[in-house]
């Protein structure tokens, strides 16, 4: 047995190894997808963040058979915590689902590409540009995607701001349109906590070029996080005008807050 | 009875070995001609060969001589190749005196060969980028400019001028036997600079199997701009591995010491002007070419990269 072998037998648990084996993926010869997905790479991943995801968040994932289990879908959730921390929870939660499970894809920062090491290993993890392009790719090649429609506005926000829904870009919903993709709201309850940030240093955000520079302790909470999936809504491909996007829009976005509702009335205590 | 016309062919570019293998594909239906502007090689008794600067007049007697039907413009000279000024004069004043030649003489069909080179290799690219996004090369490095000139003027030419029945084809990586391009040679390589951290995806097309892609471009008169790929992808570093090199990471960040150390070791099988396409990925989408050509690669990756691990210490 060969030294790399032997730390992979050690690292990856045989079901795990078997699990993302059987969820079929549009991969080329090597194991990668155009977006730089790797099948090898996602078994570490997968196996770290179990640990993370039972252990340390002890997530609650409720509804999360409401994904369809195959063609074109856009998970839509609230973003929060500083970290893509959200993003990877609903992503474990999707992929480890005992019914049909699916790798879904989560579109990250534009700054990510360019930090060496990490932007490859989110790229082998899953995660891709969060360019529309690449957006409308993935769903053509029926991919389900997570979108956080707030951007950093969410996942930037201090923590007085907590649970509350910044504004959400209209691009989801002309994607969800014009490749007839089911958008599925997800309410994300927990995440705030994890890194609370009490003020954000612009002047030093812009210094180091990163989206934002918050102030907070250099550690992530163990909050106990709740996600809650509703179900798929479906937006037909008619020509409207930009206002009625907006409200197909705001529709999502009350969901997503019902369902925010729902996790915080469900939570017992923050940790 | 009449036998058919053969056509007859020029194709530019011949000492290299893509061009090579596109005469020997077409040889036995067509009447070639050979032409470099590097060195006249020899094709065997039924092809003339020459060595020609396409901006020489004489280049207009080929013209005269031989009636062309078509023309396959392969000789493209690289970016590794030359200097700046006298690559521009060859490739983007070359070719404009080549289509002129070609409308001139009534050519019917042109193949020219560009490079995916052309997209530019940005963080912020979409994979799966396909014909119609913009050629960002030019932003990146004076060193390029001449590979998106060459395409914006065949481009011209294409609209201006629809009996030419231009087709453009951007391949991305050639590599295989005989291939004396920058991503061959690093494949061939002992030891393989990276730079540290970015290990972006990149296609790689057997030389084989472009050769195919060309004959079959040229024998289907369909105007228009074509990415050509297959439908895999492999990491740069992952690509080292598998063709048996020892990787050289070289520190990535800032931007600039990279560069600065490229600049300053002034490698030609990793020149500092293509450095961002080491660090970011330019995946294009084959599939418009592959549904319009009926055109399936044969050869994959594995056996692609067995070849450069074979062949490491040649005998």
């Amino acid at each position: 047995m060969s030294l790399a072998t032997y730390v992979k037998s050690k690292l990856i648990p045989a079901d795990i190894d078997k699990h993302i084996n059987r969820i079929r993926k549009p991969i080329g010869s090597l194991g990668y997808d155009p977006w730089g997905y790797n099948n090898e790479a996602i078994k570490y991943g997968f196996a770290l963040t179990r640990q993370i995801y039972e252990k340390y968040f002890r997530v609650e994932a409720h509804g999360v058979e409401q994904v369809p289990a195959e063609g074109p879908v856009l998970i839509i959730a609230n973003h929060s915590g500083q970290l893509p921390i959200d993003g990877l929870l609903i992503g474990y939660a999707l992929a480890s689902r005992p019914e049909q499970p699916r790798i879904p894809r989560a579109m990250i920062e534009r700054f990510f590409p360019t930090v060496p090491w990490l932007g490859n290993l989110l790229n082998e993890m899953g995660a891709v540009l969060g360019d529309p392009v690449n957006c409308a790719k993935m769903l053509a090649n029926n991919e389900a995607v997570i979108v956080f429609p707030e951007g950093i506005r969410g996942s930037g926000k201090l923590y007085k701001d907590r649970y509350q829904l910044k504004r959400f870009g209209n691009g989801f919903m002309h994607l969800a349109m014009k490749y007839n993709a089911p958008i599925v709201p997800v309410g994300v309850v927990g995440c705030e906590e994890t890194i609370p940030a009490i003020a954000n240093i612009k002047p030093l955000a812009k210094a180091l070029g990163i989206p934002y520079a918050p102030v907070a302790l250099p550690a992530v909470l163990p909050a106990k996080v709740h996600l809650n999936f509703g179900a798929p809504m479906y937006f037909d491909n008619t020509e409207i005008p930009e206002e009625l996007v907006t409200e197909r829009v705001e529709t999502v976005k009350a969901e997503i807050s019902r369902l925010i509702d729902k996790g915080l009335s469900e939570r017992k205590k923050l940790f | 009875m009449t036998t058919p016309k053969r056509p007859h062919i020029l194709v530019t570019g011949a000492a290299g070995a893509l061009a090579q293998q596109v005469i020997d594909q077409l040889r036995d239906t067509c009447d070639l001609v050979a032409v470099d502007f590097r060195e006249q090689v020899y094709l065997g008794d039924d092809i003339p060969s020459y060595c020609i600067d396409f901006n020489k007049r004489v280049f207009e007697d080929l013209f005269r001589r031989y009636q062309f039907d078509g023309v396959i413009h392969l000789g493209r000279i690289q970016s590794s190749q030359l200097t700046r000024m006298r690559r521009y004069n060859a490739n983007v004043l070359g070719t404009q005196k080549l289509l002129d030649l070609s409308h001139k003489y009534g050519i019917k069909r042109v193949v020219v060969l560009s490079t995916y080179h052309v997209y530019g290799a940005v963080a912020y690219n979409p994979a799966l980028i396909d014909e119609s996004a913009p050629l960002k090369a030019a932003g990146l490095s004076a060193d390029l400019v001449d590979s998106v000139e060459l395409e914006n003027l065949a481009n011209i030419y294409l609209w201006r001028y629809p009996d030419l029945n231009i087709t453009i084809l951007r391949p991305c990586n050639i590599v295989g036997p005989g291939v004396r391009n920058t991503m061959s040679t690093l494949l061939a390589s002992e030891r393989a600079p990276v730079l540290a951290g970015f290990s972006p995806m990149m296609q790689f097309i057997h030389i084989d199997d472009m050769a195919d892609a060309i004959v079959l471009a040229y024998k289907k008169p369909v105007r228009g701009v074509f990415n050509v790929a297959p439908q895999d992808w492999v990491a740069y570093q992952h690509a080292l591995r598998l063709c048996g090199c020892k990787r050289i990471p070289i520190p990535s960040i800032p931007p600039v010491v990279p560069s600065l150390i490229l600049r300053t070791l002034n490698m030609r099988r990793f020149p500092s002007y293509l450095m961002a396409f080491f660090k970011y990925p330019v995946v294009i989408d084959g599939r418009a070419f592959a549904r319009e050509f009926d055109f399936k690669p044969r050869r994959p990756l594995q056996e692609i990269f067995r070849f450069y691990r074979n062949n490491k210490s040649p005998v």
